[in-house]
């Protein structure tokens, strides 16, 4: 049973939520509704007029092939930065829960990564891969592979990948961890009892005990490079080459403040507000019926 | 079904040596209780025996091999665990079932186990509904079921009883023990909980800070305790310990067990009575010997209650007396 705290009047409870709902209001509500309000114009470039066209911008877009392409490429992108980021912080979880002396300095090194700011963590991906001065590009070159991102799609999409997914991975790492120690020890050991190998065990027991946390992750790491991995690709490819790597909260970005087509962006970003309402609308349904077997 | 020995086993954390030498031999169909305080080393004891923990040195046999370097699910064991240990997203059925799966068992066969076990441990209503719908006795059944459908060798107990209220921890021993009986595995349980021992226990040893003061029938280690330690820890309320200077003057000290000691006027010694509690059967009073030490009688509820403040006589008879040397060893 849930307990509930009752309040007798409604001021206090009131008064309690207000910085909430002010914090909300000035960075979410007014954004969103301005955002909302500005995708039925055509502003000109430099904001003096409007010209109202309803949802001219949205048909503009959906028909828009390479609004179309980056839908795809953000479908592409934001996978295999869930499952390379989960993937590697399950297997170091798995790892680091076999450990009996000295995981803490296991688990604080491999925390580290989550203290850097995205754009930093690009520059510094992009300072080893740099075509002319990066360390691994010119290990590459000694191996005989020439790298280069700026001109190679699949190359910047790999590279933005990677250093989105590796700031990624301390935070489902210490998710998965947690997962793991939560399983209890001794169900483990009856399972090895009952003739459970590693394996066998990680595949009947483990996994499933640890789908809550899986799930739960997988929500926020979709979020994840939807949305935060702005700072990743502007400073790593900046979108290119061609479009390879505009997801679409980049494409807000160039076409809003580079492109200047301003009802459009704000359009885009009705469209993505649209798309993380529902995966929080998901992710809170689920949290909800927190007991998942 | 097979036979248990132990020889010298000795386990130790790093430094810290927790079990300094274990020996027994255990017959086919035998049920073992090991009973000792929290930390004697009991329960790693257990694990070392089921593999879960390494031998540090000594031997582990079982059915006559040695299966020191053997994994646990190649020793032909099971283990029921304290806090059950159940697969929480696991039907009933499919907890009993999950080892014979992974023997790789026929349907049938696992059905059938699975089955004849459910009805043995009444749990055929419920082979469907998850552990967390069960309630605590129910989960314990579970547990047993599962080690029950392997048909191992040798059944270990690690204190399977002392999460359950106290009035169904008596219901399931009197199971267990029926059980054990009906089915004539070798076993091996763990409790800190001497009645669990004296009542399940065809031998108990009785573990004393990693040694094994004493392994025995329990009525034998009742009456005659190697140790002053097992002559504590073994009936309650426990022996009581008294300066054999204070009696006879010899060095040492005696024991003598609560039901043995009488009030009268005069005795061996005087002490001052502190406060009786009356039980309905019998009377547990408790007095002060002149030294200081706590006195517990245990008398009949027929005879009076003596008041509060009073000094009484308490005598015992000579072969009731318990001699232990300063080290604690029976004389």
């Amino acid at each position: 049973m849930e307990k509930r705290v009752t309040f007798k009047g409604i001021w206090l409870p009131l008064l309690l939520v207000l910085p909430q709902i002010l914090i909300t209001a000035v960075f979410f509500f007014y954004p969103a509704g301005q955002a909302i309000w500005q995708s039925l114009f055509i502003p000109d470039p430099f904001g003096l007029s409007m010209q109202w066209v309803g949802l001219g911008n949205f048909e503009f877009l959906l028909s828009d092939p390479f609004y179309r392409a980056s839908f795809l490429t953000t479908a592409i992108f934001s996978i295999l930065v869930t499952v390379v980021s989960m993937g590697v912080a399950l297997y170091l979880a798995v790892l680091a829960d076999r450990l009996i002396k000295g995981s803490g300095t296991y688990r604080t090194l491999l925390i580290w990564p989550y203290a850097v700011a995205p754009a930093v963590a690009g520059v510094l991906w992009l300072f080893m891969f740099n075509t002319r001065v990066g360390v691994v590009s010119w290990y590459l070159g000694q191996l005989g592979y020439d790298w280069n991102h700026v001109l190679n799609e699949g190359e910047a999409m790999g590279l933005v990948v990677v250093a989105s997914a590796w700031g990624r991975i301390s935070y489902n790492f210490l998710f998965f961890l947690a997962g793991l120690q939560a399983i209890p020890k001794s169900v483990i050991e009856a399972a090895a009892i009952d003739g459970a190998r590693f394996w066998t065990r990680f595949r009947t027991i483990v996994w499933p005990l640890l789908s809550p946390t899986t799930f739960f992750l997988l929500v926020v790491n979709i979020i994840y490079a939807f949305f935060e991995t702005f700072g990743v690709i502007h400073t790593i490819t900046s979108g290119g080459p061609q479009q390879a790597t505009t997801i679409l909260v980049y494409k807000v970005y160039s076409d809003g403040f580079v492109g200047q087509d301003l009802g459009s962006s704000a359009a885009q970003s009705v469209i993505l507000l649209v798309i993380v309402s529902i995966l929080t609308v998901v992710q809170f349904k689920y949290i909800e019926r927190r007991v998942h077997y | 079904m097979a036979t248990l020995k132990l020889d010298n086993v000795k386990k130790s954390f790093g430094k810290t040596d927790v079990i300094h030498g274990v020996s027994i031999d255990v017959n086919d169909g035998e049920f073992i209780v090991i009973v000792g305080p929290s930390g004697c080393g009991k329960s790693t004891l257990l694990r070392m025996v089921a593999g879960l923990e390494t031998v540090t040195s000594g031997e582990v046999q079982i059915g006559g091999k040695v299966v020191n370097d053997v994994e646990p699910m190649d020793r032909d064991i099971a283990m029921v665990f304290q806090n059950y240990a159940l697969y929480p997203h696991m039907s009933v059925f499919d907890n009993m079932a999950y080892g014979l799966k992974i023997a790789k068992v026929s349907k049938d066969e696992i059905s059938e186990r699975v089955q004849t076990a459910a009805k043995l441990l009444q749990l055929e209503p419920y082979l469907q509904r998850k552990p967390r719908e069960l309630s605590g006795g129910q989960r314990q059944r579970v547990a047993m079921g599962r080690a029950i459908v392997r048909k191992p060798a040798v059944f270990l107990f690690d204190e399977p009883l002392s999460n359950l209220d106290a009035k169904l921890r008596v219901q399931m021993r009197l199971e267990i023990k029926a059980l054990q009986r009906e089915l004539g595995v070798t076993s091996l349980y763990v409790t800190h909980d001497q009645v669990e021992a004296m009542t399940l226990a065809d031998r108990m040893i009785v573990m004393n800070a990693g040694v094994a003061d004493q392994i025995g029938a329990p009525l034998d280690v009742y009456a005659n305790p190697a140790t002053e330690f097992v002559a504590g820890f073994i009936g309650s309320p426990p022996t009581n310990f008294i300066d054999a200077s204070l009696v006879d003057g010899q060095s040492g000290r005696i024991g003598v067990r609560p039901e043995h000691i009488e009030l009268s006027d005069t005795g061996r010694i005087t002490a001052t009575v502190g406060y009786a509690e009356a039980l309905g059967a019998e009377t547990l009073v408790h007095l002060r010997a002149s030294d200081g030490s706590q006195i517990t009688v245990r008398q009949d509820a027929a005879l009076p209650i003596p008041g509060e403040g009073e000094t009484r006589g308490l005598s015992w008879a000579d072969e009731n007396i318990m001699r232990f040397d300063a080290s604690g060893l029976r004389q």
